[in-house]
């Protein structure tokens, strides 16, 4: 159990505090989504990692084959990555129209014409 | 784009290839490796790629956003009419087992025809999602 | 046959009507799919509730691939209950919806508010049948996009970023429980809810499914708006077309509420997680700390439906205070809120949609008078708020109730004090409405207003009426919810 040895999680913890820390930092609305993004791209790492077998080949069956990967959390995040795809293409339209209503997508700009009236 | 060349031809040899791929991943799904999702993104980016090269208004003639909307249904309703078929049949929602006399048959035919849903669905949203931005006015 | 395939029906039948919005592409085709669709719903969620009652909880696997291994539908008492409300909340609403989405709603977008209406049914439908930990993931997404779009169909341009914040917080609270649910896989390798709380109490001493239940805890309660994670609710609700707030309102909350539920007894079922793992003390007190603080605020707001948003955060607070306590009675008093708290701000929120649809602004200081410009709207509004307040003979009553004795039970007198003092600060805001609407004189030279057509009044007397019914006739609800906590805590009712 050395540090190194659970270099997965280092990198799902990395990748999710990014991402999580763009989503909260930045004022810009795309950059927001792409922080949402590599935020959930973590995840998917995180369960694609848990999949591995050590030694295992994929996950095909063939005579000579003893050990195989874990097809399930694939399956599982073919399923998320779907989920990732349409939440992106909703928030990018959310974006543009936002855009065409304010002109801006910078949230400061957004907050400051909703206070003027 | 018109006068890029080389970005014409080259997608011209592509574009068939792609949609040929496309086919392939979709329906060797249930021997090997692939499926509906990555057949209908595959399938749903040369249309893409078309559009990009030589212009939306050509591609739009090709597949009509009314076309995509349509098949964008059609595909869900495909899957989950698979679904009622095997329960009408006589088995539980989405068994396909009871699609056909033997039960291996009925098992491919199911598989066949419900990520032919999820393919057609997919290549449509992609179409439509990228009709919708594209037709922005800048 | 069809009593047998009831289960996959209950998701079907509104997935189905999805597509066939799309295919006929006029709103009042799509509006007639999804009519049929949402009383079809109503009708096969009733005859479950019947079946479990009668015979147990259901089981059915799809595509025939046995649990643990395929995924599993799993019909219990409590969400059967859950079904209900749901699918009666999408019955009563749809008629509702015509004229309101009509005057909302541009005509061009109408088919696809349908559409997403459709899926946003599936999707809540789904989170409360199925017995699978990630397919619960799926529907939650499944229900939450739809909602986004639905939000962001709000003719106000705030409304955009209402859902896109709501979005975000969304995606981030959704994200958060697939890490839970990786965790536990992880552990136990098994994604069954039945078969997770099997396997769980041999690994429940480790580090790695205290962060499970973290993960999932926070991921649901920024969905069902927990405090302080409610940031999204206010404007979301605010800012949306008026069908739609009263379908979220009633609904979409409630869900998560129930998923929550389920995560705590079911899945950690064989685990006492209110002693071992101090879930108590975070919830009661964030719980306590939601009813005080969104009736303080809800008191200070001058737009209704942000009002009765922030009162919504209260209520929240009581369900999840229902939880907490984790005992029987408690339990049943929190599932006994998910109905009632449905009816009543169903109830308020419709209401609220009739004076938008008339009077075009739901700000308190348009509705002087309103009272006696709209008898029939705002009679029901009133029935509504005095079940907010929990006043004897209305469903606000018998949740309060349930739930002070559930305190009392543990001998936590100053909780039933809490209770007591939260209902005082909603009748502030509520007698703020009535004296608005009741006892100033109409605006001289204000237009003359019409009453709400039909087709709107009577889903909103359904549910104005179930609050007083429901709420005279408790026994019915409260024996369900009794046996619902019963099989949760695993105990005789």
């Amino acid at each position: 159990m050395n540090v190194l040895g659970l270099y997965n999680y280092w990198i799902v913890v990395v990748l999710m505090m990014t991402g999580f820390y763009v989503v909260i930092a930045q004022n810009n609305l795309i950059k927001k989504v792409v922080g949402l993004n590599i935020f959930q791209v973590s995840v998917f790492v995180f369960y694609i990692s848990m999949s591995k077998v050590k030694g295992g080949t994929a996950p095909i069956l063939d005579p000579g084959i003893q050990v195989y990967g874990n097809p399930l959390p694939h399956v599982l995040i073919l399923t998320a990555i779907v989920v990732g795809v349409a939440t992106m293409a909703l928030a990018l339209a959310l974006v543009v129209r936002i855009r065409h209503a304010y002109g801006t997508i910078e949230e400061d700009d957004i907050d400051a014409q909703e206070e003027e009236p | 784009m018109r006068g890029n060349i080389i970005l014409r031809v080259a997608s011209k040899l592509l574009i068939p290839c792609i949609l040929l791929f496309a086919l392939y991943v979709q329906f060797h799904g249930d021997f090997g490796p692939g499926g509906g999702f990555q057949a209908g993104v595959i399938f749903g980016s040369a249309f893409i790629l078309y559009a990009l090269i030589v212009n939306i208004e050509s591609a739009r003639r090709a597949v009509p956003a009314v076309v995509s909307r349509v098949a964008l249904a059609l595909g869900l309703l495909l899957y989950a009419g698979v679904g009622v078929a095997g329960m009408f049949l006589g088995g539980r929602y989405l068994n396909y087992s009871v699609l056909a006399e033997v039960p291996t048959t009925g098992q491919h035919l199911g598989i066949t025809l419900i990520e032919l849903g999820v393919g057609i669905t997919v290549a449509a949203a992609m179409i439509t999602v990228f009709y919708v931005f594209a037709g922005e006015e800048r | 046959m069809i009593a047998e395939h009831l289960p996959a029906l209950q998701v079907v039948i509104p997935l189905m009507a999805a597509p066939l919005c799309i295919l006929l592409h006029r709103a009042s085709g799509a509006w007639f799919v999804s009519l049929v669709a949402s009383w079809c719903s109503f009708a096969v969620a009733v005859a479950l509730l019947g079946q479990v009652q009668a015979g147990g909880p259901i089981s059915y696997p799809l595509g025939d691939w046995a649990p643990p291994w395929g995924i599993e539908y799993r019909v219990d008492m409590v969400s059967a209950f859950v079904l209900v409300i749901v699918s009666t909340i999408g019955a009563v609403v749809i008629p509702y919806a015509r004229a309101s989405v009509e005057r909302e709603v541009p005509s061009d977008r109408a088919y696809l508010f349908y559409c997403m209406y459709c899926l946003c049914l599936t999707g809540m439908l789904g989170i409360a049948i199925t017995g699978d930990a990630f397919n619960l993931f799926v529907f939650l997404e499944i229900a939450s996009l739809s909602s986004y779009v639905l939000v962001s169909m709000g003719a106000d341009r705030r409304a955009l970023m209402a859902a896109y914040r709501y979005l975000i917080m969304g995606t981030i609270g959704a994200t958060f429980y697939i890490i839970g649910v990786g965790l536990l896989y992880m552990m136990t390798g098994t994604l069954n809810m039945a078969d997770l709380a099997e396997r769980l109490p041999a690994v429940a001493e480790t580090r790695t499914i205290l962060t499970a239940l973290a993960f999932l805890t926070v991921g649901i309660s920024l969905k069902l708006a927990l405090f302080p994670l409610h940031l999204w609710l206010p404007n979301a609700y605010a800012f949306a077309p008026s069908v739609v707030t009263a379908f979220l309102a009633a609904t979409a909350t409630k869900v998560a509420v129930y998923a929550l539920i389920r995560i705590y007894f079911t899945i950690f079922g064989g685990i006492d997680v209110f002693e071992t793992m101090a879930v108590r003390e975070v919830l009661m007190g964030l719980a306590i700390v939601a009813m005080f603080a969104g009736s303080l605020v809800a008191v200070y707001q001058n737009n209704v439906k942000r009002m009765l948003a922030y009162s919504s955060i209260a209520q929240i607070g009581y369900m999840v205070l229902g939880i907490s306590i984790a005992s029987v009675t408690g339990l049943s008093g929190g599932i006994i809120h998910l109905f009632n708290h449905a009816l009543m701000k169903g109830a308020l929120f419709l209401a609220l949609g009739c004076v938008v649809l008339r009077l075009g602004s739901a700000h308190v200081r348009d509705l002087d008078g309103i009272g006696r410009r709209m008898p029939l709207t705002m009679a029901a509004f009133v029935l509504g708020g005095l079940s907010l307040i929990g006043v004897p003979l209305t469903v606000g009553f018998v949740s309060k109730w349930t739930l002070i004795q559930a305190a009392l039970e543990r001998g936590w007198w100053p909780l039933a004090v809490i209770i007591l003092l939260t209902s005082l600060l909603a009748v502030i805001y509520v007698w703020r409405i009535v004296e608005v609407s009741y006892f100033r004189p109409v605006p001289e030279g204000a237009a003359d207003i019409a009453e709400a057509p039909a087709s709107m009044l009577v889903p909103l007397w359904v549910l104005a009426g179930a609050c007083v019914y429901f709420g005279a006739r408790a026994e019915q609800t409260v024996t369900i919810a009794r046996a619902a906590a019963a099989t949760l805590l695993g105990v005789s009712p």
